[in-house]
């Protein structure tokens, strides 16, 4: 499996940290209740298919990208800085 | 029909034409008390104990592919009791006792093998932490041993001690643990329920479930409706798309877990062995295959195949373990699809849709609570009380944090486990 790092390039999956679902780069306020807490830190899409998860470029340029992934092909459709994901 | 070595004899004289299918092939009835989504080893096992200890038969099994095609075909077949949390302590303790009487009980000769599992240890710490745990197993009444330098190299001659990285300290030696055929497992479980009168109806995908103010009455199948009292869900890595016809979104992430096996070889490795330092873990199969794997691979994935990163971690420390294993030649690699719950342990328990029940979350240690997952789900489906060893597996102890199981110690988050 190799990601698409928009700052470096193609690499290898073995120079990323794997976060989890995207949502996570969503984190809600301190005083948000226990119901968005627990959305956010347990409950998941899961999704069979498309999916759009979080890869740190650890052994890389350091940078938070979002992946869009599909989890039954292993397919790998496209990277984007998270920054730059936010933004949109 | 019963199995009996008389029985085997006499078909093997007469060129073994007489056998018959073991289980029926029916067509789905309008109607069933109860209906299990998923015929894997926890549902059919669920639907067995619901005929045998609660004598309810009206009840089918609903499978999308075929019996035994799922995870109970594609794990690395070990079973254990070897948990240290109350909760589950006593849950795989009682698993491991029905594991016990199993093939008597199912008449079918499902291959359990008690040949011990050994953990070794590499450092002071992991020992006191290994010695905790072989307490905790003690006090739960199973058996744990622990094993100096020299009592290890007694019994695994063969692996390397002075690995100066990693010396082997010595290790916890579990004698009740051992391996299973896996896929005799499902096949022994599927004739049993079949033979009193479960409906195992293959090549029937789920794609709704019908709910009427709040109570399930029924799922929506590729072979039509089917209306029931109640319906388990049973089905491991798919959990959240089920649940999700139901409008539940559950705490469970899907992962590929690989394993891999050898060609044959004369026998070698008589234990099941973990490596304390890397994930690896070893037996060998009856049929002579190295079987072994290693940690997941580490993102989310439906795929059952992994990649490449952890196929070279896994052969590493298990060159690191044992060199000797370096001659043989891997066979084949496939991966397993783990349904991964935050804390690393199970959910057994109702929802919030009456007579809707769930159980899921068995992240990649599924195989050896076949039997103890299905005997209390169905006590919890037949009566509407947990099973006093169950009753740990709570649904919503991700949203209270009460009851958290956090066997390996590292956090109740998803990427953690």
């Amino acid at each position: 499996m190799r990601l698409p790092c928009p700052i470096c390039g193609e690499r290898d999956r073995r120079e990323f940290y794997y976060q989890g679902a995207a949502t996570l780069a969503h984190r809600p306020s301190p005083d948000a209740g226990g119901e968005a807490w627990n959305d956010y830190v347990h409950l998941r899409d899961n999704p069979a298919g498309e999916t759009r998860d979080l890869w740190f470029h650890e052994a890389g340029c350091g940078a938070w990208l979002v992946v869009t992934r599909d989890t039954v092909t292993h397919e790998i459709k496209g990277a984007e800085l998270l920054e730059r994901a936010n933004a949109d | 029909m019963r199995f009996s070595g008389l029985k085997v004899l006499a078909q093997g004289l007469t060129g073994n034409k007489g056998w018959k299918p073991h289980w029926r092939d029916p067509a789905p009835k309008a109607e069933y008390d109860i209906i299990i989504i998923g015929g894997g080893g926890h549902g059919l096992s669920t639907a067995y104990y619901l005929a045998k200890e609660h004598g309810l038969t009206n009840i089918a099994v609903l499978e999308k592919g075929y019996i035994g095609g799922g995870n109970v075909g594609r794990n690395t077949t070990i079973v254990r009791a070897n948990y240290a949390l109350p909760g589950n302590s006593e849950f795989y303790s009682h698993s491991l006792k029905l594991w016990e009487g199993l093939e008597e009980d199912l008449n079918f000769n499902v291959m359990h093998s008690q040949r011990g599992i050994i953990n070794l240890f590499h450092s002071d710490g992991q020992r006191d932490a290994f010695v905790r745990r072989g307490n905790a197993m003690v006090n739960q009444g199973d058996d744990a041993i622990l094993l100096d330098r020299d009592g290890v190299r007694k019994m695994l001659p063969y692996i390397s001690f002075d690995n100066p990285r990693f010396p082997v300290y010595g290790g916890l030696y579990h004698p009740r643990g051992g391996t299973a055929r896996h896929d005799a497992v499902a096949w022994g479980y599927a004739r049993g329920a079949d033979q009193r009168g479960v409906d195992l109806i293959q090549n029937c995908e789920v794609t709704g479930i019908d709910i009427e103010n709040g109570q399930v009455t029924g799922v929506q199948t590729s072979r039509g409706a089917i209306r029931a009292k109640k319906v388990g869900i049973v089905v491991a890595g798919r959990s959240s798309q089920v649940a999700a016809m139901a409008g539940m979104r559950l705490p469970i992430e899907s992962h590929v877990l690989q394993a891999f096996v050898t060609e044959g070889l004369k026998p070698c490795i008589d234990h099941v062995v973990s490596f304390g330092m890397g994930h690896f873990y070893i037996s060998q199969s009856d049929k002579g295959g190295l079987v072994f794997g290693g940690d997941l691979d580490f993102y989310a994935s439906y795929a059952a195949r992994g990649n490449l990163p952890m196929k070279e971690h896994v052969m590493e420390a298990g060159m690191a373990l044992m060199p000797m294993i370096g001659k043989a030649k891997v066979l084949r690699s496939w991966g397993g699809i783990m349904d991964m719950s935050p804390d690393g342990s199970p959910i057994i328990d109702k929802t919030h849709i009456d007579g809707l029940y769930l159980n899921c979350g068995w992240c990649y240690g599924g195989f050896k609570a076949v039997p103890g997952s299905g005997h209390t789900f169905a006590h919890l489906m037949a009566t509407g009380n947990m099973h006093e060893n169950a009753s740990g597996f709570r649904l919503d102890r991700f949203a209270t944090g009460r009851g958290l199981m956090d066997e390996e110690g590292t956090g109740s988050q998803h990427n953690l486990h």
